[in-house]
């Protein structure tokens, strides 16, 4: 393989290395979460070492665990690059949630309608993805468009968003897209399966006869979607005029003014491509891995809460959308393997869900600490998750104005 | 067809809903004054319901369950402030983390301590002298025969505005929140004052709990909030960090609520999709029109987190 | 590479030994591996299942058969991962997937693993494979037997029922409810509010207080957050009647019947059809007739 580092893995590799660096005030928080869990989990009469290290089987242990980690990363990492772009535009896209959601119902009803119409696969899977980008991206723009113009705080709109999502999507799969198959029988809500040629290849890497990888695994053309789009997304944030505008109105909304960028219009912009991305996120879910949309019968939907998860791994990744790939990765093995726990140990989901809670606090403890350190090592200008801190004196500032 | 629709019945129960509401809605008016942001509320409100709960299963003592809630929602208030105050993390995440932490432990606990559904003698309806017997417009039975914590919710709002609007505490929660520097410069030590607010916050989240699992529902599951805590956080954007507006928002937010289960009652021919979505798009419409109406913004309410 | 080498190596080490393990586990005892969307006591669902397999533990004893359960397995893609692991392990003789939103990974999964034997629900779907058992509940039956006496019962005339989501054993449940009321009393009147979650308790409770100000003095309702429902009707003095699991220390005074799921009898057709060397292809519906569905009196 010509591997030929380019200006975009050097800066990878620059974020990566320095992390590591600094890394001890993070040990320590990882360290101090797994006491914490190793606590509790004694109090359950489970063996803390054993747990743990069921936990790292669970994630990266097999081939298997670690495709089902990256299959599990994959919706978190689209979500997590869609968040970066909102939260360096200064806006906090809570609704994650609702734009996958939409993006999957419009990207499920392009593949359903049009999957008989069009045979060639790629440009099939191509509109797909376009559609959902356009629905998702409407959806977060709305959110967008009511901050801009009409002063509705975004955290609110999209907090109450996502609940109006998954009561249309539960109206859609129980009504015009349920699958005609279960209109006599059990009624469950789904679609009918899309057509073959609309489906994610899966990934698997065969180099010659003797060596395999991830040959029977759920591991999908996803990935390399999310890592292309990561990329295209840190150029268009850090070497365009486009993601150089969104980051002033999100770094001081004021002075962005008087520069002469139109505040407004980067607001609604910086939401509909988070949106957007998020609803590649649905649709990748149903072209890749479930092959139609179904409701799971939680309050998400059918998200997993890979909405939220991705709001945590862009904010673990710095606000970066390459460094939401390690990010996201983490977190999908820290999802999975402690499944993998709860199947070992006999322990309860709960216990999981708990210790899940306390590795983010702890590990978002330490993050203070590890971006004063680089600072003073790097002497970096802008400290890479304070796009969110910025935020109120924006908000401020735009109230002001209206 | 207005007249099946409006009940008094209707109103007492959009009182009730608003409950658990205005108390979360509350603590966290407190906390992002003083420029906190606390996503954990949910958590908080999981962790005081079961220590309400198990309290009263327990004792059979309302009293100790109240004060079980509070403890708890205060010690939890306290991590929530060490974390974000003086370890200064991302609020955003940390609030997410606390929040996984609560759902789960609070499920944990409970399959370990109580195992199974039960239900608890709860606080009982309490009417009101007089009052309660009002025939005129149902005033009677909507406000004056509700349980003992739903009126404390109630008579918190105009507490919280005194506190925050008349009061040298408040005064120093505004501060701290608009401008900490120059809080800071006049002597007003700010982490102390956000330690304050947090914990309040998180005492009213305990609150807000044991106002469902000992007062509104009188049981304890798994996820008893079902997110309810976020909404509590989004009514405080809808409400601009004003006690009143807090209230408004829960009212607004509740009444849609019972409307759309009263709906389901006498026009069962309304998609029930549609009608569960009506009060959190409700609460968005509201807000477009209501945000066009007051253009003047008053500097008081912005939530402030210091960028060091 | 070396290193990479030594891993291979071991891990076809691993691979070996495991291979080793199912014709250990085939002698004696009967291994089952369960993964269900809610948690294992929530008077509902997983319960029916959950109570169902410790039934069958209890009658065959704990050295001949043994099962692991995960709960708490809403999001499908985490029960995918458990389902391939279990199928993979090979020490599982069945591997059951309770909940009828894990039938898409089934279809994919099954094929892959033809030794294995697999089982679902509610649904009635085999997907043409002959290592997958499908089951459900005719729940509509005890439905229709709990909405007649309910309409025999009511003083006011006016019956609430709480439900979820409009879907499969839930739907089957109310559908079978409002035709039992309607057969036994035409002009009773069934109001029917579903509150689009399987988990809000607090809506669903509020539900219920709305059906006895609408004049309702029998509740009914299905699914885990009925909890509060059936909380309402003790305070409120109404009468409850559940269903999937016996709710009858809960409700207490309130509680009239109960269907209650019987799991085990389709189980233990199951285990037999496996030890004689059939791994699937047949659908079961557990019904009043069969016993797999079974009416509880509760303390009223």
């Amino acid at each position: 393989m010509n591997f030929r580092p380019s200006a975009v893995t050097l800066v990878f590799f620059k974020t990566f290395a320095n992390s590591l660096l600094n890394a001890w005030p993070l040990l320590l928080a990882i360290a101090a979460a797994a006491a914490a869990a190793s606590l509790l989990l004694l109090a359950l009469n489970a063996n803390p070492i054993q747990a743990f290290s069921s936990m790292l089987q669970g994630a990266f242990g097999t081939t298997n665990a670690t495709a089902e980690t990256l299959v599990k990363a994959i919706p978190v990492l689209f979500v997590a690059i869609g968040i970066c772009v909102a939260f360096r535009g200064g806006v906090v896209n809570i609704g994650g949630e609702g734009q996958m959601i939409a993006g999957a119902v419009a990207g499920v009803t392009a593949a359903l309608t049009l999957g008989p119409i069009i045979t060639f696969g790629p440009l099939l899977i191509a509109l797909c993805l376009v559609c959902g980008f356009l629905a998702g991206a409407l959806y977060g723009g709305l959110a967008g468009f009511l901050k801009a113009y009409f002063n509705v705080n975004e955290i609110l709109s999209t907090i109450m968003l996502n609940q109006v999502a998954v009561q249309m999507m539960n109206f859609l799969l129980n009504g015009p897209l349920l699958d005609p198959a279960e209109l006599g029988t059990n009624h469950i809500p789904k679609t009918a399966r899309i057509v073959q040629w609309a489906e994610l290849p899966r990934l698997s890497l065969s180099l010659g006869d003797n060596f395999e990888l991830f040959t029977r695994t759920r591991l999908h053309f996803g990935l390399v979607l999310g890592i292309i789009l990561a990329i295209v997304i840190y150029v268009l944030l850090w070497r365009t005029t486009i993601g150089y505008r969104i980051r002033a109105v999100g770094q001081n909304e004021r002075a962005s003014r008087y520069a002469g960028i139109n505040v407004r219009r980067q607001i609604v912009l910086a939401m509909f491509l988070a949106g957007g991305i998020a609803g590649l996120a649905g649709v990748v879910q149903v072209l890749g891995l479930q092959y139609r949309l179904q409701t799971d019968g939680s309050p998400t939907g059918f998200t997993g809460n890979a909405g939220f998860n991705g709001i945590v791994a862009a904010l673990f990744g710095g606000l970066n959308p390459l460094g939401a790939i390690p990010a996201s990765v983490v977190f999908g093995g820290l999802l999975v393997g402690a499944q993998k726990m709860q199947r070992d140990l006999g322990v309860s989901a709960a216990l999981i869900t708990a210790i899940n809670g306390l590795i983010v606090v702890f590990v978002v403890s330490s993050q203070y600490y590890i971006r004063q350190r680089a600072r003073r090592r790097l002497a970096a200008p802008t400290s890479p998750a304070a796009a969110a801190a910025e935020r109120p004196a924006a908000a401020a500032a735009l109230e002001q104005q209206a | 067809m207005i007249d099946q629709i409006l009940t008094a019945s209707v109103l007492a129960s959009a009182i009730r809903l608003a409950t658990p509401y205005i108390f979360a809605g509350l603590g966290e008016t407190f906390g992002q004054r003083s420029g906190v942001l606390n996503l954990g509320v949910d958590g908080i409100m999981l962790m005081g319901a079961f220590a309400a709960f198990y309290t009263v299963f327990t004792t059979q003592s309302l009293l100790l369950g109240v004060l079980a809630a509070l403890l708890v929602g205060l010690l939890l208030g306290l991590a929530t402030a060490f974390v974000s105050v003086t370890l200064k993390a991302e609020q955003g995440i940390s609030g997410i983390g606390f929040y996984l932490f609560g759902l789960g432990m609070s499920e944990l606990l409970y399959q370990k301590l109580i195992g199974t559904p039960k239900s608890v003698t709860g606080f009982p309806p309490l009417a009101i002298p007089g009052l309660s017997d009002i025939e005129f417009l149902g005033i009677g039975q909507i406000f004056f025969r509700h349980n003992l914590l739903v009126y404390l919710a109630f008579a918190l709002v105009p507490i919280s505005a005194f506190i925050l609007n008349r009061t040298t505490f408040g005064l120093k929660i505004r501060a701290v929140g608009q401008n900490p520097e120059a809080a800071d410069a006049m002597g007003v030590n700010v982490a102390r004052v956000r330690y304050m607010t947090v914990m309040l916050g998180g005492l009213m989240a305990g609150l807000a709990g044991a106002s469902l699992s000992i007062a509104l529902l009188n049981v304890f599951q798994q996820n008893l909030t079902s997110g309810l805590g976020f909404i509590a956080v989004a009514l405080v954007y809808f409400g601009r960090w004003r006690p009143v507006g807090v209230l408004l928002g829960a009212l607004l937010f509740s009444f849609v609520n019972a409307l759309q289960l009263q709906a389901s009652v006498i026009a069962p021919n309304i998609p029930s999709e549609f009608a569960v979505m009506a009060p959190y798009a409700i609460t968005i419409i509201a807000l477009v029109f209501a945000s066009k109406q007051t253009e003047k913004p008053t500097a008081l309410t912005k939530p402030f987190e210091r960028g060091e | 590479m070396r290193k990479n080498f030594r891993l291979i190596v071991l891990f076809v080490l691993a691979l070996a030994l495991t291979s080793l393990l199912p014709a250990q586990a085939q002698d004696a005892v009967f291994r089952v591996a369960a993964v269900a969307p809610s948690a294992t006591n929530d008077l509902a669902f997983s319960q029916s299942m959950y109570d169902a397999l410790l039934a069958i533990q209890k009658e065959m004893g704990e050295d001949q058969f043994q099962f692991v359960f995960q709960d708490g397995t809403f999001i499908v893609d985490d029960a995918a991962v458990a389902l391939r692991e279990w199928a993979s392990s090979g020490e599982y003789d069945l591997v059951i997937a309770h909940g009828s939103q894990y039938g898409a990974i089934l279809e994919e999964l099954a094929p892959e693993f033809p030794d294995v034997s697999f089982a679902w629900g509610t649904d009635q779907n085999t997907f043409g494979l002959d290592n997958v058992y499908a089951y459900t509940a005719a729940s509509n039956e005890g439905g229709f037997l709990n909405g007649a006496m309910a309409a025999l019962m009511t003083k006011t005339g006016v019956i609430g029922v709480v439900g979820p989501i409009e879907v499969g054993d839930a739907k089957l449940y109310v559908d079978g409810f409002v035709a039992g009321a309607k057969a036994a009393k035409p002009d009773v009147t069934v109001n029917v509010t579903y509150i689009q979650s399987f988990s809000d308790v607090p809506l669903a409770t509020e539900a219920a207080k709305t059906h006895i100000a609408n004049g309702a003095d029998i509740l009914t309702g299905t699914a885990q957050m009925v909890v509060g429902a059936i909380a309402v009707a003790k305070e409120e003095g109404a009468l409850w009647f559940g269903t999937q699991s016996s709710q009858a220390e809960l409700a207490a005074e309130a509680g009239v019947q109960f269907q209650v799921y019987k799991w085990e009898v389709v189980l233990r057709d199951i285990i037999a059809n496996i030890k004689a060397g059939k791994l699937g292809g047949e659908a079961y519906v557990i019904t009043l007739a069969n016993g797999g569905l079974v009416m509880e009196k509760g303390l009223r």
